[in-house]
């Protein structure tokens, strides 16, 4: 692997969050601790991994992408912009009534976006989906889905889990973004999901676990899982809720900011810079 | 063909007619095909034919992600499960999205065999009504469920189809198109107009027969089978043509046929409208004439509340 471009992709992971902070900045507020957290994941996807076209997003052998847990949104935002599907004026208007930039991604409104997500523990049922459907209409393409911990305690997660090794999905990817954190804090105090390697495994899942925050590792991860004929892999990302984010970072009220001032952006894109 | 056919019979036969011409058609399946009759289309096309178990929420799901890649997901269940269970799903999933999912509720309103409350669809039509984008059908007899499912492939947007497993007699005309938004007229009247749809069909002719013979009431009666939208134009007509309207609902009188009825005429032409059907309780087992009479909607029943009502 090219440590030129591992330097990118961290780059990269890095602007997308000034570039959220920015958006947190416009909105007045945000869900700051999972947009954090997934950065280098969504780094690595758009910008390394994922056959996308800039010129047609809707094109039908594109990779699909669908962030099941859709509040850390604005990352997602921010790479579309960056490659070149969103236009980046639109990031300045989040949750405006016209805006593209809903407070959850949706279908039709946001240009790029594959799959609209917002209600928690749908996202990979989705990815089924479109995973069938590639094999159906006979087109390569490859599903990406990262859900969250807490989405984790829906039971729906489970029932896809369940499914999918039953159909041989080795175009789907799941990547957990374990952060470890929920709305009213540590997963530890609402539903314990250790050992959830052991639980992807038992159902049947090819499971790889990278620190989420190591795009090299990430790289390494979806690389191996390219090779995983037969049945689906799911990605454990091991992350810190808030990475970055001095403000939160590792805090159990980490997942949402109420309040988000020009201050407080000031102060993380200065931290953010001189990483 | 038979002059009496169950309608939930051919809904197999005939999604397997439409895929043979359209690739883009899939079944789901929750574990429920011996009971939907979806059992021929998925021995013709088992590579579009996903059985995703007693999973109808995740269904759902799935059924939304193939229709972002274009394909046409047909999703059958237990009419209950797949509008109750899987609401938010529906909702979030398909609706919101826009995703052109059709979604078949098998044994909707009472008449589950003896399966009980449980398994009672009283409140799918209030369920789906309620979402935006969704339209709503149940078609009057196995004829009219064809159209439908041909009319489903070519419609684009989120739809749901409450099939019935009574054997019934053809009610819609020759040459009849389904069109949303459209009924068919089944009994011409000037008196009252009675809107009904699906499984009560009968009973409500019946209703409508012994008013007419036995008091010379003559009851226009109207197949809504586009529950949403609903035929405005007939009930502005009917509204303006006879004296009152009766609504004669297989679900609870509450988010039904009925209630679409009210809405609409207490805003562009105040009508009095009787709503006739499961007042607000949940439904038991029993068979379906025990049902009919225990929740007042048998023919006798219905005439017996037109008659009230009037008086």
């Amino acid at each position: 692997m090219q440590k030129e471009e591992v330097e990118r992709l961290e780059q990269i992971a890095t602007e997308l969050r000034i570039q959220v902070v920015k958006m947190f900045e416009a909105a007045g507020s945000g869900h700051a601790g999972g947009s954090m957290s997934v950065a280098e994941i969504i780094s690595v996807l758009y910008f390394n991994q994922m056959r996308i076209n800039p010129d047609d997003p809707n094109d039908p052998d594109r990779d699909r992408f669908v962030l099941s847990k859709g509040h850390s949104c604005f990352t997602l935002y921010a790479a579309l912009a960056k490659v070149g599907i969103l236009a980046e004026d639109a990031l300045y208007h989040p949750y405006e009534v016209d805006s593209p930039i809903q407070g959850h991604p949706e279908l039709g409104i946001c240009p790029g976006i594959d799959m609209g997500t917002g209600a928690l523990g749908q996202g990979l049922s989705a990815g089924i989906g479109m995973a069938l459907a590639a094999r159906m209409q006979k087109r390569d393409f490859r599903v990406y889905v990262v859900i969250g911990d807490g989405e984790a305690n829906e039971g729906m997660v489970w029932e896809a889990t369940m499914l999918a090794p039953k159909y041989k999905l080795d175009n789907l990817v799941a990547i957990l973004d374990y952060n470890k954190i929920a709305l009213t804090g540590p997963i530890e105090e609402t539903i314990p999901l250790e050992p959830v390697v052991d639980k992807w495994k038992a159902f049947n899942w090819h499971v790889l676990e990278a620190d989420g925050h190591s795009v090299e590792e990430l790289l390494v991860a979806l690389e191996k899982a390219k090779e995983i004929k037969g049945k689906p892999t799911m990605i454990i990302a091991h992350t810190v809720k808030g990475k970055g984010m001095s403000l939160i970072e590792g805090m159990r009220n980490s997942h949402a900011m109420a309040k988000f001032s020009h201050d407080d952006a000031t102060m993380t894109i200065k931290e953010l810079m001189s990483e | 063909m038979s002059d009496v056919l169950v309608p939930r019979n051919i809904v197999g036969s005939t999604l397997a007619e439409i895929a043979e011409k359209d690739p883009a058609v899939v079944v789901l399946d929750a574990d429920f095909y011996t009971c939907t009759i979806t059992e021929e289309y998925k021995d013709r096309f088992p590579d579009r034919f996903v059985e995703v178990g007693i999973a109808e929420q995740n269904m759902m799901g799935i059924a939304a992600g193939l229709a972002t890649a274009g394909m046409k997901p047909f999703a059958s269940a237990l009419a209950a499960f797949c509008t109750r269970r899987a609401c938010d799903q529906v909702t979030t999933s398909i609706a919101l999205q826009n995703l052109n999912v059709k979604i078949l509720g098998v044994y909707p309103g009472l008449f589950v065999g003896k399966n009980g409350g449980s398994h009672q669809a009283l409140e799918d039509i209030a369920i789906t009504r309620a979402i935006a984008r969704m339209s709503v059908v149940q078609p009057a007899d196995a004829w009219e469920l064809m159209e439908v499912l041909h009319f489903a492939v070519r419609h684009t947007g989120p739809m749901y189809i409450r099939i019935s497993r009574e054997p019934t007699p053809r009610y819609i005309p020759d040459n009849y198109t389904f069109q949303l938004g459209k009924s068919s007229l089944l009994r011409q009247g000037t008196d009252l107009t009675i809107m009904t749809y699906g499984e009560l069909i009968a009973d409500t002719l019946e209703a409508a027969e012994f008013l007419s013979f036995k008091h010379g009431i003559k009851a226009r009666v109207l197949n809504m089978s586009s529950l949403k939208p609903i035929d405005t134009k007939a009930a502005l007509q009917a509204a303006r043509e006879t004296d009152c309207i009766i609504t004669v609902d297989n679900h609870n009188i509450i988010g039904g046929l009925g209630s679409a009825v009210a809405e609409y005429l207490s805003e562009v032409h105040p009508t009095r409208v009787k709503r006739i059907g499961v007042r607000d309780v949940f439904g038991r087992s029993g068979s379906n004439q025990e049902m009919k009479r225990k929740f007042g909607l048998s023919a006798e029943d219905i005439a017996v509340q037109i008659l009230d009502y009037l008086n």
